[in-house]
Parts: C-alpha cells; sequence; structure tokens
C-alpha cells in the first residue's frame, strides 16, 4: 500500500489507519467527532498529501485547460485557485479539480488520490499545441490546517502576512518555519483554513511546527473520517459519491461552475441539452425524519417508486441530527417533499431540505 | 479493554449475561472500541421471537454499521430504551449497557459460549492480526 511521509506521524499519534483507495491513512486519531467539532469550533491538521498534484505547461496552456474543464478560466488571475469538474462528452464526470495559476503557461491541478492516474492519462489524451502535462504527485506532500484558528496558527510560523491570502488564492513560495511551501486559503471543510503543498521530505518536520503552534488554540490532528462528515455538512461533493461517470456537474447541483457560454469543451454539448431539456434528477439534503442514518447506496422511494438513492449520508456531529445527500427523481426535490430511504429492510421517512445543511464559513 | 468475568462470549462479539432462563445480551467492550464512537442503536421490540444466530440489532458509529447477533434463542423480554436517546452510553459501559433481555428457549445453547479467557485469546489475537 502507498504511504505518505507523514506515516511514521500517524503512528505516533495513534492513528486508526484504512485502506484509503490505495493508501494507508488515518480513519481517525482520537475520534471522528472529537476531530469534527475542533475543526468547526478550533482547528484540525490533515494529511491529504495523497491528493494528485499534475502541471500543465506550454504555450497553449490556457486554452488547452480551457477545453478540458467546464469552468472558464479565461478571467483568472495569476496566483488564483478556480475549482471545476472535467467532463466526458456525455456530460459524465472524468474528475473534479482545483486548478492554480501561475501564468497562462503554467497551471497546477489538485486532483482526487485515486483519480490520478486516470485523470493524467485523460489530460495527455486530449493534448494538442504546445502543452505539456507532467504527473508530480510524487514530488509533493500536502497538508491541510483547517479551522477557525488556522490562520492565528499558520501565521506564529510564518513571515508573510497571511491576511494577503485571500479565499482561494495561492502564494508560493512562502518560508514557514525555514520550509518553503505553496500556502493557498481554501479547503474541504465549510471553515476558514489553509492547504499547504511542499516537497515530499519537508512533511514531517512542518507537521510538528504545525503541531507545536498551534497547540494553545487546540489544534488537534484529524483523519479522513471527520474531514468526510465536514464536508458533507457544507454540502461539498465527493467523487465518486455525489460525482462520478454516470452524474453531471449539472445534476450534482454545480452548474455555477459549468460555464455554458463559453467556447468549446469537452462535454457542453450534452450538458446544453440535458440544461435544456430540464434536469431529470437532482441532488437533494435529506434529514431523517424517522430513526435511522441514511448510507451512500441506500435506495430511496415514494411509495412503491424507487426515485433516486443516498450519495452520502451520516449522523451529522455539528447538527446532532441524521442526514444524507440523495440524487433524487426532480419531482421529488422540492424541499419540503417527504420520502422513504430504505435503510436495510425498513423504510424510514426523511424530508428533503434546503443545502447546505451547514452555512459555509469561509474568511473572504 | 475489560472483558468482564461474569459474561460468556461470542465470536462475533456479543457478551451474555445469564440469570435462570434470562439472559441479557450486550455487545462487548473490544467491539465499541473498534467501532469508535456509537450514535446510533436499532433494537427488537418486546414479544420478537429471536433464533440462536439471528440478527436482532444494529449499533452504528459516524462510519460503520455493525449488525448485532444473538446466541440464543427466545422471545425479547424487554429492550434497554435509554440506548435509544443515548447510544454512546454503550462506549460508556459496554458491560452495563445491555442490549435486550431474552427469555431463553433452550437455556443449554450458552454452555458453548466462550469463557472470558478464551475471548480474551481471540481479541489478542485478532489484534496482532490488524497489526500484520
Amino acid at each position: 500500500m502507498n504511504k505518505t511521509p507523514l506515516f511514521e506521524k500517524h503512528l505516533e499519534c495513534k492513528g486508526k489507519l484504512i485502506d484509503f483507495g490505495g493508501w494507508e491513512l488515518p480513519v481517525e486519531y482520537s475520534g471522528i467527532i472529537l476531530e469534527h467539532e475542533a475543526v468547526r469550533n478550533a482547528a484540525g491538521l490533515f494529511d491529504v498529501s495523497h491528493m494528485g498534484e499534475v502541471i500543465v505547461s506550454g504555450e497553449d496552456a490556457e486554452n488547452y485547460l480551457q477545453m478540458m474543464v467546464t469552468n472558464d478560466i479565461s478571467g483568472m488571475e495569476v496566483s488564483q485557485i478556480y475549482y471545476s469538474p472535467m467532463c466526458y462528452p456525455n456530460g459524465g464526470v472524468v474528475d473534479d479539480l482545483l486548478i492554480y495559476k501561475y501564468n497562462r503557461e503554467k497551471y497546477l491541478l489538485v486532483v482526487n488520490a485515486s483519480n490520478t492516474q486516470k485523470d493524467v492519462e485523460w489530460l495527455q489524451s486530449h493534448l494538442f499545441g504546445k502543452t505539456e502535462i507532467k504527473d508530480v504527485s510524487s514530488e509533493y506532500a500536502q497538508l491541510a490546517l483547517q479551522g477557525p484558528a488556522a490562520q492565528k496558527i499558520l501565521q506564529k510560523i510564518t513571515e508573510k502576512d497571511l491576511d494577503e491570502i485571500k479565499f482561494f488564492y495561492f502564494c508560493d513560495p512562502v518560508n514557514i518555519g525555514g520550509i518553503s511551501a505553496l500556502i493557498s486559503r481554501n479547503g474541504y471543510t465549510g471553515e476558514d483554513g489553509f492547504e499547504i503543498l511542499m516537497a515530499h521530505d519537508d512533511a514531517p518536520v512542518l507537521w510538528d511546527k504545525l503541531m507545536a503552534a498551534g497547540k494553545e488554540e487546540g489544534l488537534i490532528p484529524a483523519g479522513l473520517g471527520a474531514r468526510d462528515t465536514l464536508r458533507f455538512e457544507v454540502c461539498l461533493p465527493l467523487y465518486g459519491h455525489e460525482l462520478e461517470k454516470e452524474i453531471t456537474p449539472l445534476e450534482a447541483g454545480l452548474g455555477f461552475f459549468v460555464k455554458l457560454n463559453k467556447d468549446d469543451f469537452i462535454g457542453k454539448e450534452a450538458l446544453i441539452k440535458q440544461k435544456d431539456e430540464g434536469l431529470k434528477r437532482k441532488l437533494c439534503a435529506l434529514e431523517m425524519i424517522e430513526r435511522g442514518i441514511p448510507r451512500a447506496e441506500y435506495e430511496v422511494f415514494a411509495g412503491d417508486e424507487k426515485i433516486g438513492h443516498i450519495t452520502t449520508g451520516s449522523y451529522s456531529p455539528t447538527l446532532n441530527k441524521n442526514i444524507g445527500l440523495a440524487l433524487l427523481n426532480t419531482e421529488f426535490s422540492a424541499e419540503g417533499t417527504i420520502v422513504e430511504v430504505a435503510v436495510r429492510n425498513k423504510r424510514v421517512q426523511a424530508k428533503v431540505e434546503k443545502k447546505p445543511f451547514y452555512e459555509k464559513k469561509y474568511k473572504k | 479493554m475489560i472483558i468482564a468475568d461474569e459474561m460468556k462470549y461470542t465470536k462475533t462479539h456479543e457478551w451474555v449475561k445469564t440469570d435462570g432462563i434470562k439472559c441479557y445480551v450486550g455487545l462487548t467492550d473490544y467491539a465499541q472500541i473498534h467501532l469508535g464512537q456509537i450514535v446510533f442503536v436499532d433494537l427488537p421490540e418486546v414479544g420478537d421471537e429471536l433464533g440462536a444466530g439471528d440478527q436482532f440489532a444494529e449499533v452504528e458509529s459516524v462510519k460503520a454499521v455493525s449488525e448485532v447477533y444473538t446466541p440464543v434463542s427466545g422471545t425479547v423480554e424487554a429492550i434497554n430504551e435509554e440506548l435509544l436517546d443515548n447510544p454512546a452510553a454503550l462506549n460508556d459501559d459496554a458491560y452495563s449497557s445491555w442490549l435486550v433481555l431474552i427469555e431463553m428457549t433452550d437455556a443449554a445453547e450458552t454452555e458453548s459460549l466462550m469463557s472470558p479467557a478464551e475471548y480474551n485469546e481471540l481479541c489478542e489475537k485478532l489484534d496482532e492480526e490488524a497489526v500484520h
């Protein structure tokens, strides 16, 4: 199995290790709920070194990326980050990714770990003009410092004024405690926070420095379990659940990141057609009315009719409720609609609610 | 991890404590530690008939769903309703947090269950396998 450079740190911190798409990573350390609450109220430190990193460079890099992704990157500023789905011609999703702009001839893509190889092959097979693709995943480690205390903690070990790094912008390089790193203000938890990309071998040192700097603020290491419940409460999609080959970004409620009026891009025709014909299904937020926890892939019914499935479901630590995201036939997607989730051999009532379950607390 | 002396144990991490033909069934400390913080418990109804080996409850942590099986046959005489509102009590004390009380039809079914020492051996073996 793949190990990140922080493997020894996970053992030291008594992380409960699991196989996450071929990576040996902690699902939790002190407990998912404790870690979840730390990120909502103080700060948590995540090892996200498994994420893939791809450099797109060359004279035609901008035009090429415009063709590959659904968002419109033509208006991006230098040092800005965009989120975008990347689609197949049929509108289904290859992956969702972050695009970091160095300049019009150099972009960094951060992609889902388990999709890295697929993405690189997809990107390679559509290359045109003077453009190069380089998978640099193995060269980098990545940490996510998330929570309302994140800035205060990180500021202790860097001279860089972090107020200068706005939401969805980055700075590279920044000296953090003697280590050269890329810092961006973004994350996957709905809280303020930073992602820090650095050379593979520098990660353990920076982990220790951050943990020491955050001690007073209540910083604790946080695992994949809390990462999932945190992103889920604010309805950020996870590839393989809310997004996949058979789900379009429009169905997943990501229309904001699909610019149908920009020049040609892969999937444009299918997505325009889907929009014109009206969506047949939509991603909805469900709150359980009766006792039961919805889980991914549980079926959803209205009477005898199967109307969709749960994409992610869990107990919500912040709300102390059982909630789920579900891809439902559009006629059942209105707020207040009562549906039934098949929890094992029982039908359990749930109600369609407004998204997100929990409002994002970004510092913009 | 605690293994209570007065109980008998199953391979699927349930404990039983008998009192004549009455039998309390619960989840072991080993099981609750491995599940993590428990956020949901589903129990059968009083009066339900169970056969040895039947699944009769579900216990869920944030990430995992765990099925609970009864090693004895009989009728559900009582359920621990407190757990429905406070499932985390299972984490606090797995041995006082019984799930159901069963009136057994065949008390001899408990004889083949594991002793505390045997169960301890099983847990140690499982932990060792998890490390390798």
